[in-house]
């Protein structure tokens, strides 16, 4: 076996280790389905509500995504881009980011409801201002810190400043841009059903919300399950790119031999 | 010969340029006010003690900095409007460490005018062809899928030469170029290099400590003093090009070796 396979192993042992463990103290200690349920209980719920969920999972997933993947993206590359290419706009704008990157994302849900209503709306917000400052701050730190050397190999061939930045400053900030994004994509994860939880009849924090409020506990935990693995789930998919884009930064010997 | 005439064959002038660094009681002159001129076609060395202000010349030709006083002049143009097509080879051999040694090759074909308006098009053909014939020139040619970081300091060197000719400049910039590199690789790369520049002519300015190399390639050395440095001597080789690697084990060169050598060592002093 070689060392991976027992990593993964143990990942799994944990795993599955981890539930059991929850479903015999629940049946040991007595625990009422009310305050706790097992996890039988609640993958039964899963399997059974599921056609009901599904609507609501997807509701979840496009907030998250339209939020954190198209707006907070977008929006973050060309702020973090603007920051980090002008040595005064570094100075300049780095401590109102870090200001507004200090605010609790909370605090401005009920904002974007007063605005917006109720809805998907906030949720998409929410979503993107938690992603925003994280992808803002890394992509500008990445091109504030490129090498002038790297830069000056295209200076010296009269490249243009985009085409320094195309070619040198974007490609260098990868590995910055994906490590914010990975922990982007869960924070906003929080932030959209944090949104539905307060404002929305929609998604998976509304059913969580309304479960909770009929004593369907089993329910409320099949939603956190859900969602932990969407959460997981998007990790993955973001890891996955990142190593296809970055790999020259791990040293990653796969993607070397062409 | 007129002035305009004169003027047409320059390829690079430093008039009275000088560098200096910083301001007040920190300036640190890099440059003390030189003058240089190098022909159209020149091969010329630039040799000295460390720090005395060689690679500065070269970054003032390339515009990457500007001369706190006096003028630089490339292709009868001020430096900054980077009239001619430069080629520059770095000390590090700085490749991009997120493309291959084929895409770093390739990247003058994408920066650089006439070839980046056809660079889409000929990436995958004439562009690829023309980065895999020069690699295989310096004994890359199974390299050229690599990253950077899978090469020997010595085989990026290679690479760092390629790329500093592949768009064919009007003029080459060398700092350094084949300093991590044992004695027999050297000796073969100065030959491709001498290859290379009789069989294109472009006005090249070579950076080296290497007083054989200077010798071997360049018509022209220009020995420079220790900070701030100038210019002290500027004289011709006088042998014919193309010159075989045994003539730098001929007395007369091995003599005009010895001398640059002695010059060299009393600014040090």
């Amino acid at each position: 076996m070689t060392e991976k396979q027992r990593i993964r192993l143990w990942s799994f042992s944990l795993f599955i280790g981890f539930f059991l463990m929850w479903e015999v103290l629940c049946i040991v200690l007595n625990v009422s389905d009310l305050v706790l349920p097992r996890p039988s209980e609640i993958l039964v719920t899963l399997w059974t509500k599921f056609p009901i969920l599904w609507p609501h999972i997807l509701q979840t997933l496009y907030s998250t995504l339209i939020g954190d993947s198209a707006l907070g993206v977008s929006i973050g590359v060309a702020l973090g881009v603007l920051v980090g290419t002008s040595k005064v706009a570094y100075s300049v704008a780095y401590p109102l980011l870090v200001g507004f990157s200090s605010i609790p994302k909370v605090a401005v849900v009920p904002i974007f409801v007063l605005w917006f209503g109720s809805g998907t709306t906030p949720a998409i917000l929410t979503a993107m201002v938690i992603c925003v400052f994280p992808i803002v701050v890394n992509i500008a730190t990445g091109l504030a810190t490129t090498e002038p050397d790297l830069e000056d190999v295209l200076k010296t061939l009269g490249a243009s400043k985009s085409e320094i930045l195309w070619n040198v400053g974007l490609p260098r900030t990868m590995p910055y841009f994906f490590a914010s994004l990975k922990v982007a994509i869960t924070l906003s994860f929080v932030g959209a059903v944090l949104s539905e939880t307060v404002a929305s009849n929609r998604g998976i924090g509304n059913v969580m919300m309304t479960a909770s409020s009929n004593f369907q506990v089993s329910l409320v935990f099949a939603g956190l399950i859900i969602l932990a693995v969407l959460g997981v789930m998007l990790y993955a998919l973001f890891s996955l790119l990142e190593r296809h884009v970055t790999g020259w930064a791990t040293r990653d010997t796969e993607i070397a031999i062409t | 010969m007129t002035d305009a005439a004169s003027t047409r064959r320059k390829a690079v002038e430093l008039q009275q340029a000088s560098v200096i660094f910083g301001i007040g009681d920190k300036a640190v002159t890099a440059l003390s006010p030189t003058n240089l001129t190098l022909d159209k076609g020149d091969f010329v060395a630039l040799v000295g003690p460390s720090g005395c202000g060689k690679s500065t010349i070269l970054r003032l030709v390339t515009s990457l900095i500007t001369p706190s006083s006096g003028a630089v002049l490339v292709g009868g143009r001020d430096a900054a409007i980077r009239h001619l097509r430069m080629g520059m080879a770095f000390q590090n051999p700085t490749m991009l460490p997120w493309l291959t040694i084929e895409q770093n090759v390739m990247m003058p074909l994408k920066i650089v005018k006439p070839f980046k308006q056809s660079y889409r098009q000929d990436r995958k053909g004439a562009f690829r062809d023309r980065v895999h014939a020069l690699l295989g020139q310096v004994g890359l040619g199974d390299f050229s899928g690599h990253f950077p970081w899978q090469l020997s300091g010595g085989m990026l060197q290679r690479a760092n030469l390629c790329r500093a000719l592949v768009h064919d400049p009007d003029l080459l910039l060398l700092d350094e170029p084949f300093g991590a590199l044992d004695q027999f690789t050297r000796e073969e790369l100065w030959q491709t290099l001498q290859e290379l520049y009789l069989d294109r002519k472009p006005t090249v300015l070579l950076v080296t400590h290497d007083l054989r190399e200077a010798g071997f390639l360049a018509q022209r050395i220009c020995v420079m003093s220790a900070r701030p440095g100038r210019i002290i001597s500027d004289e011709v080789v006088p042998l014919a090009q193309p010159r075989a690697i045994e003539t730098i084990y001929t007395p007369e060169f091995v003599e005009k070796t010895q001398n640059l050598r002695a010059l060299i060592a009393q600014v040090r002093a």
